[in-house]
């Protein structure tokens, strides 16, 4: 166990604290889990306006080819997405590899516009230390690793986002969703996307840590905007079917078993030139033998994580992954693995709750439709 | 007669049969409450048995039977509107009432004024 004098701070701590922020251990680090406006209505909020989350904790990095040309060539050999392509100011979602097939994270990879295509990329807190090394171990003389220590992320989500960041910054609205540019916003220099982790349209804002302070202040001066906890940033997530690492995939766990193939990109696939490709491929081939499901629990009582699945037999066939209460799905929600005979939306099955069977069923993810703003053109 | 413990129940007892509830001071911990699985009533349990799982978005806890005895009425309310728990947590929000089997154990439980200094040490 760690003490709260081993844990680290983001640079909103003060801030936080002052707001009313109830500080809890994550992933290293003392983070909200709650405002005085609780869970409940954080997550509501996030749905009908816009809410504002520090995520400061996540791992930031710049990676460059140490021969100056494209850093995505070496990463690809470690990650399943089409990440060559990406254009100067497009971002992707991607999965970090093992020699099994198995998923040591998620991440976002974004192109900048530098010269030497050097890439933008955020990690999850809890796996920025291991990422970083497997990185650094694996593409070792061919990519530099540089930690943007001294940059803070906070992410403002929810349909209200964009005109609360427009008003600062008009040219935010001309962002596609998965699209990130360099921005001023207040007189500072930010590198701004349009994505997050809610299932909203939103964005997510890197800035340097000395700012940030303020600028989260400034954006709190508009009524239409809440500071939001870890804890409704959970059930935001669950709704939007989006994984947790760690919890719905771990290093054992394949891109077919979670459920992210669209993570693979189709030339990538044919090509077959990742680590841990022999089982991706055949597991797609195939089918794997357990897949990650939406699972919606008929009562009232919510499945948390390490509830036991069992089919209406009482035969234990699975597990939850994530669960809970979904404020807006009005009721509870859930992900988990079941063997893929059962991953048919419908499907009914059983959760052991407490030592008692409660009946739920298969369900389509997302709970709560997506409303990313995507380009049509 | 009102009295508290330390796993911030309360029990309101009259003519023999407590009614239980949480603490406003636990509602605040908890927040906001979503599910209540309530014990059967005929149920017997020992002073320290689990006897109620309270469930807030973000975890479950259980509550404990605070004295022995039989369950004797388990307040249904809670299955539609588990929030009563953190909007009357004192009154409409309880939990369920119990026989008090043995008058001595409610010697153990604080009054109102101790609970309130228990508390405050808490803060």
């Amino acid at each position: 166990m760690s003490t709260d004098e081993n844990l680290l701070k983001t640079p909103l701590y003060d801030l936080h604290v002052e707001r009313g922020g109830k500080m809890v251990p994550f992933a290293g680090y003392l983070m909200p889990v709650q405002y005085p406006l609780g869970i409940m209505k954080e997550h509501e909020h996030t749905r009908s306006a816009a809410g504002l989350f520090d995520v400061s904790h996540m791992g930031q990095c710049y990676i460059r080819a140490t021969d100056g040309g494209d850093p995505a060539a070496a990463l690809e050999k470690l990650m399943p997405g089409a990440l060559q392509v990406l254009k100067p100011g497009k971002m992707r979602y991607t999965l970090l590899l093992n020699d099994e097939g198995g998923i040591e994270d998620d991440l976002m990879v974004t192109r900048t516009h530098e010269p030497d295509g050097m890439l933008y990329v955020v990690v999850n807190a809890a796996c920025k230390d291991k990422d970083y090394a497997i990185l650094e171990e694996k593409l070792a003389g061919q990519i530099t690793l540089e930690p943007l220590d001294d940059r803070a992320l906070i992410a403002l989500q929810g349909p209200k986002a964009e005109a609360v960041l427009a008003a600062l910054a008009p040219e935010v609205a001309d962002l596609g969703f998965m699209e990130a540019t360099a921005v001023t916003l207040e007189g500072v220099v930010c590198w701004v996307s349009r994505s997050g982790y809610t299932g909203e349209d939103g964005y997510e804002i890197s800035i340097p840590q000395e700012e940030v302070d303020a600028f989260t202040r400034r954006l709190l001066q508009n009524d239409d905007v809440e500071l939001i906890g870890l804890g409704a940033r959970d059930s935001l997530r669950l709704e939007a079917g989006l994984c947790l690492s760690g919890h719905d995939f771990d290093a054992s766990v394949s891109p077919v078993e979670a459920a992210v193939t669209f993570a693979l990109g189709k030339k990538r696939r044919e090509d077959g030139d990742f680590i841990g490709a022999e089982r991706i491929l055949k597991e797609l081939a195939d089918g794997p033998k357990k897949v990650r499901v939406g699972i919606q629990p008929e009562g009232r009582a919510p499945a948390r994580e390490g509830t036991p699945v069992a089919d209406m037999d009482g035969n234990e066939i699975g597990v939850i992954t994530s669960g809970g209460f979904g404020p807006t799905a009005g009721g509870p929600v859930a992900m988990g693995f079941v063997p893929a005979a059962f991953a048919t939306v419908g499907t009914e099955i059983q959760l052991i709750i407490r030592g008692k069977a409660h009946p739920a069923k298969v369900a389509a993810l997302p709970f709560v439709e997506q409303r990313y703003k995507r380009k049509t053109s | 007669m009102l009295k508290f413990t330390e796993d911030h129940e309360w029990l309101d007892i009259e003519d023999g049969i407590a009614t239980v509830g949480i603490t406003d001071y636990a509602q605040k911990a908890l927040g906001d409450v979503v599910f209540v699985e309530l014990p059967e009533v005929g149920a017997t349990y020992s002073k320290g048995d689990e006897a109620a799982v309270v469930e807030s978005v973000k975890a479950a806890s259980e509550v404990y039977a605070p004295i022995s005895g039989e369950i004797t009425a388990v307040n249904t309310a809670l299955e539609g509107e588990p929030a009563l728990v953190n909007s009357a947590a004192m009154d409409q929000g309880w939990f369920f009432k119990m026989k008090v089997e043995d008058e001595g154990e409610l010697d153990e439980l604080m009054d109102e004024t101790a609970y309130a200094d228990f508390v405050a040490g808490l803060e």
